[in-house]
């Protein structure tokens, strides 16, 4: 819970989020065109979504599948009789005047999931989720006088899913969306690609002073399509009504624009009017009453969800929950270690080289894990190479580096760059006593008990042997021979 | 049941219409008879019926996720007022 201090009176935010996530089909959701993202404009359209007269909209049973799969997924309840809504209104991006949504009986009603804040875990609910029809694309800009629109989007697939007003503060909108799309992507009902506007969403907020129970007066923010505009526009939007509360105004209720750009809302105020949806019943689509047989199918159908897989990456593979957590925060990732631990890999030693090095040559590139050049076995076979001593610990950066890189296997890399680690006594006991009789003045003083110097020594038998020299042989032999 | 000149005035702001006020007079006595008619209905006693948003005895038709031909970019474009080689054209929208 964040409250917001301000003098003697607290405040706290109360916020719900609706969240439109675009659903994975291969085609629209009434008609048979394609929803490939980024193709030529209008190249994608057909009578019935650019709505001509005459046409009838016939549901994707794949959208609504995925639309129960969600449901399930976050404790829904499925509902027994469902039907589409007429929600009507003019812009340029809506052809037929109005967007064929749900109104009062939608898929899916009273879920909930749980989100982890702070260690702290709290369950947030879900209202509803419902499936609609996106709208199209307005151009402004390079325009002119004029604007363009493109139709390729209008009659995409959406699934609306709608929070309880549980979130109170905006890290918890935060996690709660993130956690969101986690489920959608473990699901495979959406890619959860946030630039392309697969994932969006609109904040209800308002403030009160802690200790009420009466909601506030609430602002509806639309145009969220980023984590950081989720948590910037809150935020700025709790100091403006908290302002305006304390110098004696009232919240009026409205809808918002957040402007990333300059970092503040504004009112859409004078848009209002238009804002009388006329809901009716879809007249050119027939009820949904979905079979019981296809839930049960789609309730087994289901994989293994973050939350659960969190607790078993705890329990059968012994990891920290703040591994086990980032582990599972992105299936594919989630796979790669399970790939790892499969081939033989030790489930620690694994986690700590994916959310160090590869997570850092990841994020150096910018590819995803799906994208990883480099495959779970070879971490393992490397792995191997360092466990029988072949290469030491710091070597296997180098060599791990290599794998990404070139996609050859650790062994072929460290024979041609010759980092076969040097385990001889014999041949280290040289080196350490050129090092010792180089540097007479450092091992005197060791010798008078100026201990912290043998990482001076070791670093000199490193820097000789280009790190190939095995450490413990090392640290043994200088011991030894310092002191001799 | 007397429509109120506001009620009109919105109706025709969210149907983009712009009516003089004779107009306004006129649609406004045809609109209240025509509810007056539809309020006959409110004569009978539907206590036990279940309001019925469809008339067709069918439920759950749906298709297979199978992409069909779009139209020819031009074919789509050619029922519009304005357009360009790629988009429809609308005069400019102020965000």
């Amino acid at each position: 819970m964040a409250n917001e201090e301000t003098g003697l009176m607290k405040y706290e935010a109360v916020i719900g989020l609706e969240v439109h996530a675009q659903m994975r089909t291969d085609t629209k959701i009434f008609c048979g065109c394609s929803t490939l993202f980024g193709s030529e404009p209008n190249s994608q359209t057909c009578p019935v979504c650019i709505g001509m007269p005459g046409v009838l909209p016939v549901l994707n049973k794949k959208a609504l599948g995925f639309a129960i799969r969600t449901g399930l997924a976050t404790d829904c309840t499925i509902s027994p009789y469902s039907r589409f809504a007429r929600k009507n209104y003019f812009y340029p991006d809506l052809p037929k005047g109005y967007q064929i949504s749900q109104y009062e009986l939608p898929i899916c009603e009273h879920g909930q999931i749980e989100i982890l804040v702070d260690g702290q875990a709290g369950k947030i609910g879900i209202t509803r989720i419902h499936m609609e029809e996106d709208a199209g694309k307005n151009i402004h800009e390079g325009t002119g006088d004029f604007s363009f629109v493109d139709l390729n989007r209008a009659g995409v697939p959406l699934m609306e899913i709608v929070s309880e007003p549980d979130l109170r503060s905006p890290q918890e909108a935060v996690a709660y969306m993130k956690k969101l799309r986690t489920i959608l992507i473990y699901l495979g009902v959406c890619d959860g690609n946030m630039e392309q506007g697969s994932l969006r969403c609109d904040a209800n907020i308002s403030v009160r002073p802690v200790g009420r129970q009466e909601f506030g007066v609430k602002v509806e923010i639309k145009n969220l399509n980023s984590f950081r505009f989720v948590e910037k526009a809150l935020e700025y939007e709790i100091k403006r009504q908290r302002k305006v509360i304390e110098e004696g105004g009232k919240i009026i209720q409205e809808t918002r624009l957040w402007d990333s750009g300059s970092g503040v809302t504004e009112s859409m105020r004078g848009k209002e009017e238009a804002h009388d949806y006329r809901y009716f019943p879809e007249p050119d689509l027939v009820p949904m009453t979905v079979d019981p047989a296809w839930i049960n199918e789609i309730q087994s159908s289901l994989p293994e969800l973050p939350d659960a897989k969190r607790e078993r990456f705890v329990s059968e593979y012994g990891l920290p929950e703040a591994d086990a957590d980032l582990l599972t925060s992105e299936k594919p990732l989630s796979e790669w270690f399970e790939d790892a631990v499969k081939t033989g890999g030790g489930p620690k030693t694994v986690a700590n080289w994916i959310m160090g090095d590869l997570m850092k040559l990841l994020n150096a590139e910018n590819k995803t894990i799906e994208e990883c050049p480099l495959q779970p076995h070879q971490l393992v076979d490397m792995l191997k190479l360092v466990e029988n001593g072949t290469i030491s610990g710091k070597i296997a950066k180098t060599v791990f580096e290599e794998i990404f890189r070139t996609g050859k296997n650790a062994g072929a890399i460290i024979q041609e760059q010759g980092l076969v680690q040097i385990s001889d006594a014999g041949e280290i006991e040289k080196i350490v006593d050129e090092i010792i009789a180089n540097h007479a003045k450092e091992a005197e003083r060791f010798k008078a008990g100026e201990e912290k110097l043998m990482g001076f020594f070791v670093g000199q038998v490193m820097k000789l042997t280009k790190g190939k020299a095995n450490p413990q042989v090392v640290n043994e032999l200088l011991k030894k021979n310092l002191l001799s | 049941m007397k429509i109120s000149m506001e009620e009109i005035e919105h109706i025709a702001v969210l149907a983009r219409l712009s009516l003089s006020g004779e107009e306004k007079e006129v649609f406004g006595l045809q609109l209240s008879s025509i509810l007056d008619y539809i309020e006959k209905l409110n004569e009978l006693d539907t206590s036990d019926t279940e309001p019925t948003s469809h008339v067709l005895l069918l439920n759950n038709i749906v298709r297979d996720d199978i992409p069909r031909d779009s139209l020819p970019r031009e074919e789509a474009l050619k029922n519009a007022p304005a357009h360009t080689d790629k988009f429809y054209r609308v005069p400019k929208i102020i965000e």
